[in-house]
């Protein structure tokens, strides 16, 4: 890894103009961002739809310009460039195969504009499927293909130019949830095995959190925090993190001050949340009411309403309780109880 | 009553599908299907030339008679202008029905949309006859050509042999430019379809993966269209082979296929000889599909 940054924005934003018969406006889909993604680190841009990650990657990618600011890749101005003349390759959200060729022409195609000869062309497609373990599909057409095939066929063809930085638009989106988390497991394995910087768009935390190095959580065209998957799961900037990534119960006013002896906002994880009370110095308590129990095999999810307002959930694990031992719980009076150090104060 | 009828119906799909399909099966059979065949049937007999009677008895001569050198002449004479009205609804379509498959705004499209279609509302005769006063010694183009004092060159074009005339209202050229005016919307139409359905994911894709503008539309753009270009051209090439009203009107003495059909079945009788004359474009219409398929035009369907 070098010191100098894969890709760097500098004051982006990226305003559309909308057009809706006769009213017209402007969104800012992307509010002066400043980010740097460092060389051979998986980065994922996580936030809910419209938060502006995907015109993030499009900008890095070309499709897209920034209305101001800058983007550099590896240290350049790539600002005006067209998508042509950057480093960089797109896995799409839906693939974006060319149907009119076989599997082997669509890897082999970023090598083919760029004139290499057919012989070391076979090659490195031979190299590539094998990579993606698709050895022996190059004749086949994509609409031959399941999803996870095509999508894997996606990111050979992307792969193959060796590109600085490989932009993925939530590849992962349109498949089952078995095949997803295998892939998941299988995108990081290709990441490490080739070094390219990887930056990963989607919406799902989970996905965010098991592959990236550092994560950027976006809301409303801004960055919330930027930090490590721990980082983000342990210690939330914002309210806003605490919410999406993850469960977060969130807890101000009068009732955060009968429990911490404070109004301000905090957060506390609902794994962290011990149903009973336990004494001790470092923990605090509270009082509520079982309001629902949602019996989940491997874990039973609690919602309990506090004294005085707001709800609580609460994961407890059934290692000794069952099914049949949860729902009694239901309606009835409790103490929650959790580490003092589990809390997270939360700005606005 | 209604009900009952509906539920018999529901479990019994066959019998559904079967009343489905009785009509156009009827009229595809025996009204479609049936004159082919009895064309076809007709072209292998012969007229008597002494009794002006046609003979039904087989015999090859009438196809025989097609390859005279004057029959040979009209066959490819109207084949080349199959071609070049082809070809020249292409390079006029494709920009326009780009233009409306991936630039315009949603309401410009729907304004070229109409403005491509109205022509198909009014009289097909009638929007040739316009094209008279267009082309006439007197007509819009001279006169612009005497304003802009570019009547010599329309002069020097109008004196060559082969393309000229007395006037564009009697030539080759007005032939084909009347032909490229009114099938150009069946040029447009199935190329705009075809490039509304490349999604702008493939053009990207392309663009990121390094190819310049040109070369996404070779390798992409081209490829995908293709299917549609085909479809406008089984329209036009068509189209142009049987029609027999603008060669009539805007031609000179030349004979088309049409034309030649036309005088064989109507004026002289020789129904034979209009039977063979219109498997010309029957088979040259086969002969171009087999060609087409082999380019891939129809992979992607």
């Amino acid at each position: 890894m070098s010191d100098q940054a894969a890709v760097e924005f500098q004051n982006v934003s990226r305003v559309f103009s909308m057009q809706h018969g006769s009213e017209a406006g402007a969104v800012k889909a992307v509010d002066n961002i400043s980010l740097q993604i460092r060389d051979g680190e998986f980065f994922s841009l996580l936030g809910p739809s419209g938060s502006g990650k995907t015109t993030c990657l499009r900008m890095i990618a070309g499709f897209d310009r920034p209305t101001s600011g800058r983007i550099l890749l590896g240290g350049k101005d790539v600002s005006d460039l067209p998508p042509y003349e950057r480093d960089v390759n797109t896995v799409f959200q839906d693939y974006a195969l060319f149907p009119h060729l076989t599997v082997g022409d669509n890897i082999a195609y970023g090598l083919m504009i760029k004139k290499t000869p057919k012989a070391e062309r076979r090659k490195r497609v031979d190299e590539m499927l094998e990579l993606v373990q698709l050895a022996g599909f190059a004749d086949r057409k994509p609409a031959q293909l399941s999803g996870g095939q095509r999508q894997r066929v996606a990111l050979a063809r992307a792969l193959i130019n060796h590109p600085k930085v490989l932009l993925l638009d939530e590849p992962l989106g349109a498949l089952d949830l078995k095949l997803r988390q295998q892939m998941q497991v299988e995108l990081k394995a290709i990441q490490q095995r080739v070094g390219i910087t990887f930056i990963f768009v989607t919406h799902d935390q989970e996905e965010a959190l098991t592959m990236s190095d550092r994560i950027a959580v976006f809301s409303q065209g801004k960055i919330e925090q930027v930090g490590a998957p721990a980082e983000i799961y342990e210690h939330p900037a914002t309210a806003f993190v605490a919410g999406f990534v993850g469960v977060s119960n969130l807890v101000s006013g009068e009732v955060a001050k009968r429990i911490t002896g404070s109004e301000a906002m905090f957060s506390v994880r609902p794994e962290k949340i011990h149903l009973g009370a336990t004494g001790g110095e470092d923990m605090f308590t509270a009082n509520g009411k079982v309001r629902d129990v949602i019996y989940l095999g491997l874990y039973t999810r609690y919602l309990v309403e506090l004294d005085g307002g707001g709800d609580l959930v609460v994961v407890e694990q059934n290692l000794k309780t069952t099914s049949m031992d949860v729902v009694k719980i239901k309606g009835q009076p409790v103490i929650l109880s959790w580490k003092k150090e589990h809390i997270r104060k939360v700005g606005g | 009553m209604f009900q009952r009828i509906s539920t018999y119906l529901y479990l019994r799909p066959r019998l559904s599908l079967a009343l489905l399909l009785l009509p156009p099966l009827v009229w595809f059979l025996v009204v479609y299907i049936g004159s082919l065949l009895s064309m076809l049937v007709n072209s292998f007999f012969y007229l008597d030339g002494f009794t002006g009677q046609v003979v039904r008895q087989f015999t090859l001569d009438t196809y025989a008679k097609l390859f005279i050198p004057t029959n040979v002449q009209i066959l490819s004479r109207t084949l080349f202008m199959a071609l070049a009205v082809t070809l020249g609804c292409i390079v006029l379509a494709f920009p326009l029905s780009y233009y409306m498959a991936r630039i315009a705004s949603p309401r410009m499209k729907t304004f070229l949309y109409l403005a491509v279609t109205l022509p198909l509302w009014s009289s097909y005769v009638v929007r040739v006859y316009s094209w008279k006063l267009i082309l006439a010694q007197e007509g819009i183009i001279s006169w612009f050509a005497r304003l802009l004092h570019l009547d010599g060159v329309l002069n020097w074009y109008l004196s060559s042999p082969l393309l000229g005339g007395p006037s564009l209202g009697i030539s080759l050229t007005g032939v084909f430019l009347v032909f490229v005016y009114i099938w150009l919307p069946y040029m447009i139409l199935p190329i705009q379809t075809a490039l509304e359905r490349v999604p702008k994911s493939l053009i990207e894709a392309s663009s990121d993966l390094g190819a310049s503008p040109a070369q996404t539309f070779r390798n992409v753009i081209l490829p995908l269209a293709f299917p549609g270009v085909v479809a406008g051209s089984i329209f036009t090439f068509s189209l142009t082979l049987g029609d027999f009203i603008v060669p009539s009107l805007f031609g000179n003495s030349s004979f088309f296929i049409g034309k030649a059909v036309l005088t064989y079945q109507g004026t002289s009788g020789n129904i034979p000889l209009a039977a063979a004359f219109t498997m010309g474009p029957i088979v040259i219409m086969i002969v171009y599909l087999l060609i087409a398929r082999r380019l891939g035009a129809f992979d992607a369907l």
